[in-house]
């Protein structure tokens, strides 16, 4: 341990606390997000058919949101200061952008949710039904708000526009340009779909686990068959947002592309093979036990049969990304996307066959698949942003040159303690959300009615405190069936 | 985009508006954690608890909007600050992390586990706080700037001045949330924050003392501001202030029906101190000589911000307003949640 930390330079150490702060945060939103629109479907079905099953479904949701959300708000507060922390020579330089971004976020998003949280969590017998569903729908739109701003803000990093430096600085010029960057419509679009991907398989996985224990109730079932529809009908829409995604990277990362395919040198006018697998070595500039597919490479990127891609010998040495990495990770985001997409068209199969909520093999699947939707996420943000190195805003500024003047002293003593400190309190968290799901919706209305006679001012309206289960309790209901 | 408006003075007044927003709001709610060890029973410190629990979260948004709107109008003061105060900046944000989930977690957890929450409840909030005084004390120190970036050691914000703001913002918090409780709470718990309250005032209006003599005698611009005509005029008034409103709060905790009243005098003590502040840094941003225009952001960047500012604030004021409003009135032992 200490020789691997004193082996590692400050900027790695920066580096590497950046990325495992944002790692673990982005798990968080991506929840937040897909859950948000969730309970706005749940809540406008109750609203539209009166069938309680979706307000039951309704309140067990809206109860793993609240300890979610408490989560991303605190490891959100450590990143927006870690601009300034980390990465000092960045914000100097690109500041005038990504600061009015940031701040737009705030009072745009942030307030937003904060103020229509407390309704939304604690007001259900508070206010009308129609307030109450306006609150969620504010609260949800807050998060897709949210998102907007933070990925424009981290499209731009990838392909700028918009902006002159001038006096050794970024001055933005048309603040249209910088926002509707190029990359930031698919980046939009393909983030926004996985976070509602990664709550459809968490919310899949959740039921399936009841019903192999036997729990075949109409809440779980409900839940369950609209799981497996999210996934039938996003998982493709994913796939070709993503193949568009990737145009468009060709097009103003090239460096990128060529290191997410493994591909070193090229000729034009001749077909580029698509290399399923491999292992691209940096040193020797060759990818190792290449497994190869003749044409499909052009195929996939240019959509021709003979099209040309750039291989990563055109470009200088220090302008390459690691390819070795991002090879792989990208590999793991489309291998999960592959398997989600059989997971939906399985599910079609199963339905039409009438035994959706029988086939011990399909939940058993569905189950396991659930965490892969956050998987990927990461898999794919891993590929996004290594990929970009060796600059931190493409082709305008390197990474080496924005990070703070910091001690390797002072950065391993600041990980070590976000390491502990993440893994204890989110840790507890995460495991506290699984308690919660394991638990199982309570249904007919009979028992958990949240603020039933709880005298309204002294209701709070922290996230958090929606939430009524004790944390230490062994929360596990015994298994009902098998 | 010459519009003849001073954009860097409007956003100096919004960022000041936003952090003495999160001073007043998270003050009394971190003074709570630092409460916590005067008061052992259980079921007082839920009650303590309990009335922070609706608005807690509002109030450390002003901490994201202070941060965000510092690098959005002076993003080269955002880089040196939080560069040469990295470790205290850490330091808060873990102990706000910590306090933030230990808050919650204490409600959940059996009575073993709630002894570990309560720990970390109050370690997390004395970490905050001292961290917060520490940066501050640092920030009236000024920083070693060179080519635009900060050219300081890892260690210079440690300075026995920096420790000291860092213990007075401990007991500034402490009084602000003593008379916040003095207003929301009742019976024994009330009773005993106002004991709380009377050494906690002496012991504020001790700590200005210190930094009123020392802050000019170890910056020798900072007194030649103060101690200059016309500004004595108006200074002069501001510490006749300060003993007037420490006295009123103690006078006021001595009479059994007040309830808002310490508190709002707490607020009145809190604003003079930073007004204090302001006007002895007064037009830097990046002590001891970089000012707010040096510092800003390119005008096209400050007005673009600006607008969205001075559209949503108004909102988020009546927000937070309502929020209040509806959580008004005394939080009773064993009501609230659990
Ligand atoms: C608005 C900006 C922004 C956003 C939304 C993200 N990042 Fe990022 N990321 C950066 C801005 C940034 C950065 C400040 O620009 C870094 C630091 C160094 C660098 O080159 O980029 C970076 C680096 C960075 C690294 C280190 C890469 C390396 O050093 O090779 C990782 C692992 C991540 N990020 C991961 C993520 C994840 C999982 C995100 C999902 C939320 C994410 N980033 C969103
Ligand atoms: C590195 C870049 C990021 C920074 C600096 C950042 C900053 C923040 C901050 C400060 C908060 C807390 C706000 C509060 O106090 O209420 C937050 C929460 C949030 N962030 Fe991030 N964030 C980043 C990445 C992302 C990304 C990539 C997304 C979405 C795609 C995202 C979506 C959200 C959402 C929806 C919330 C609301 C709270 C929650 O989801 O739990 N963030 N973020
Ligand atoms: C199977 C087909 C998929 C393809 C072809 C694909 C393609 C891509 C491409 C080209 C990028 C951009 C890299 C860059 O240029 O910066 C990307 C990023 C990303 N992918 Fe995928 N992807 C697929 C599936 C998925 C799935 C299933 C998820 C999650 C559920 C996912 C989540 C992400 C995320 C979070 C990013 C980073 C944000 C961004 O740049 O958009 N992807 N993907």
């Amino acid at each position: 341990m200490i020789t691997t930390v004193s082996a590692l330079s400050a900027f790695e150490l920066a580096r590497i606390q950046f990325g495992f702060t944002v790692s673990f945060h982005i798990i968080f939103p991506a929840i937040t997000i897909g859950l948000g629109t969730y309970l706005v479907v749940l809540e406008g079905l109750w609203l539209a058919t009166k069938k309680v099953v979706y307000r039951d479904l309704y309140h067990f949701w809206s109860k793993a949101f609240a300890i979610n959300f408490g989560m991303g708000v605190v490891s959100g507060v450590v990143m927006a200061y870690q601009f300034g922390t980390n990465w000092s020579h960045f914000t100097a330089f690109a500041g005038g952008v990504t600061g009015p971004l940031l701040t737009y976020e705030v009072l745009t998003a942030f307030f937003l949710e904060a103020g229509f949280l407390g309704v939304m969590l604690f007001g259900w017998n508070k206010v009308g039904p129609g307030l109450h569903f306006f609150a969620t729908i504010m609260v949800s739109l807050g998060t897709l708000v949210s998102a907007n701003w933070i990925l424009a803000s981290n499209s731009w990093m990838q392909t700028p526009a918009g902006f002159q430096v001038i006096d050794g600085r970024v001055v933005p010029v048309d603040w249209l340009a910088v926002i509707l960057n190029p990359s930031f419509p698919y980046r939009l679009a393909h983030m926004v779909i996985a976070s509602q991907l990664a709550v459809g398989l968490f919310v899949g996985a959740s039921a399936a686990w009841h019903l192999l224990r036997g729990r075949s109730t109409p809440a779980i079932r409900t839940m369950f068959s609209m799981a497996m529809w999210l996934i039938a009908v996003l998982a493709p829409i994913q796939i070709l947002a993503g193949d568009q995604h990737g145009l468009n990277t060709l097009k103003y990362q090239p460096a990128k592309i060529a290191a997410i395919e493994g591909h070193w040198q090229n000729t034009p006018g001749e077909s580029v093979p698509l290399i399923l697998f491999g292992w691209p070595d940096m040193a020797a500039e060759t990818t190792r036990f290449a497994v190869e597919v003749p044409y499909l490479g052009s195929l996939i990127l240019t959509h021709e049969l003979n099209g040309h891609i750039p291989g990563l010998k055109e470009f200088p040495p220090g302008d390459r990304p690691n390819s070795t990495i991002i090879f792989w990770t990208f590999r793991l985001m489309v291998g999960l996307g592959l398997l989600m997409l059989a997971l939906g068209l399985w599910s079609l199969w199963l339905r039409w066959k009438h035994d959706l909520f029988s086939s011990q093999l399909f939940l058993r699947a569905a189950l396991l698949m659930g965490p892969t939707g956050l998987l990927a996420i990461l898999a794919g943000w891993l590929t996004t942003e290594i990929g970009r190195q060796p600059w931190v805003v493409y082709g305008v500024m390197r990474t080496a040159d924005a990070v703070s003047n910091h001690s390797v002293l002072a950065l391993s003593t600041t990980l070590a303690a976000f390491v502990i400190v993440y893994f204890a309190v989110f840790g507890t968290g995460i495991v506290y959300i699984l308690k919660v799901v394991a638990q199982g919706p309570d249904e007919g209305g009979g028992g958990h009615q949240p603020d039933a006679d709880v005298d309204p001012h002294l209701r709070p309206a922290r996230p958090l405190s929606a939430v009524e289960e004790k944390i230490d309790a062994s929360a596990f209901p015994a298994p009902q069936g098998e | 985009m010459d519009i003849g408006i001073d954009l860097p003075l409007l956003w100096a007044a919004i960022i000041g508006f936003g952090l003495m927003m999160y001073v007043i709001m998270d003050g009394f709610d971190l003074g709570i954690g630092i409460l916590f060890p005067f008061v052992p029973d259980e079921s007082d410190r839920d009650t303590m608890v309990n009335t922070v629990a609706p608005v807690w979260d509002g109030n450390e948004t002003w901490l994201v909007l202070g941060g965000a709107g510092l690098l959005a109008a002076f993003p080269l003061a955002y880089s040196v600050i939080l560069s040469a105060v990295y470790l205290p900046i850490i330091a808060m944000l873990l102990g706000l992390i910590l306090r933030g989930v230990a808050f919650e977690f204490r409600f959940k957890a059996d009575a073993a586990h709630k002894q570990i929450w309560d720990k970390t409840f109050i370690g997390g909030s004395y970490v905050a706080t001292f961290s917060q005084g520490v940066v501050l004390g640092a920030f009236i120190n000024g920083f070693e700037v060179a080519d635009r970036a900060y050219a300081g050691g890892a260690l210079d914000w440690l300075t026995p001045f920096s420790i000291f703001s860092g213990f007075g913002l401990i007991i500034a918090y402490a009084l602000l949330g003593a008379t916040w409780l003095n207003l929301k709470t009742e019976g024994s718990l009330q009773q005993r924050m106002r004991e709380l309250t009377k050494p906690v005032a002496i012991a504020l209006l001790a700590t200005i003392a210190i930094v009123s003599l020392w802050t000019p005698l170890t910056h020798p611009d900072i007194a030649s501001r103060w101690f200059s005509f016309p500004n004595i005029v108006f200074f002069s008034p501001v510490p006749i202030l300060v003993v007037a409103a420490t006295l009123a709060i103690l006078w006021t905790t001595s009479r059994r029906d007040t309830h808002a009243a310490p508190f709002i005098l707490a607020l009145i003590l809190i604003f003079l101190g930073y007004s204090g502040l302001g006007i002895s840094l007064w037009p830097n941003i990046l002590p001891p000589s970089i000012s707010i225009w040096d510092a800003a952001a390119p005008p096209q960047s400050l007005g673009f911000t600006l607008v969205g500012a001075l559209f949503t604030i108004p909102f988020v004021l009546v927000y937070t307003a309502w929020a209040y409003h509806v959580f008004r009135g005394k939080v009773k032992a064993g009501e609230g949640y659990h």
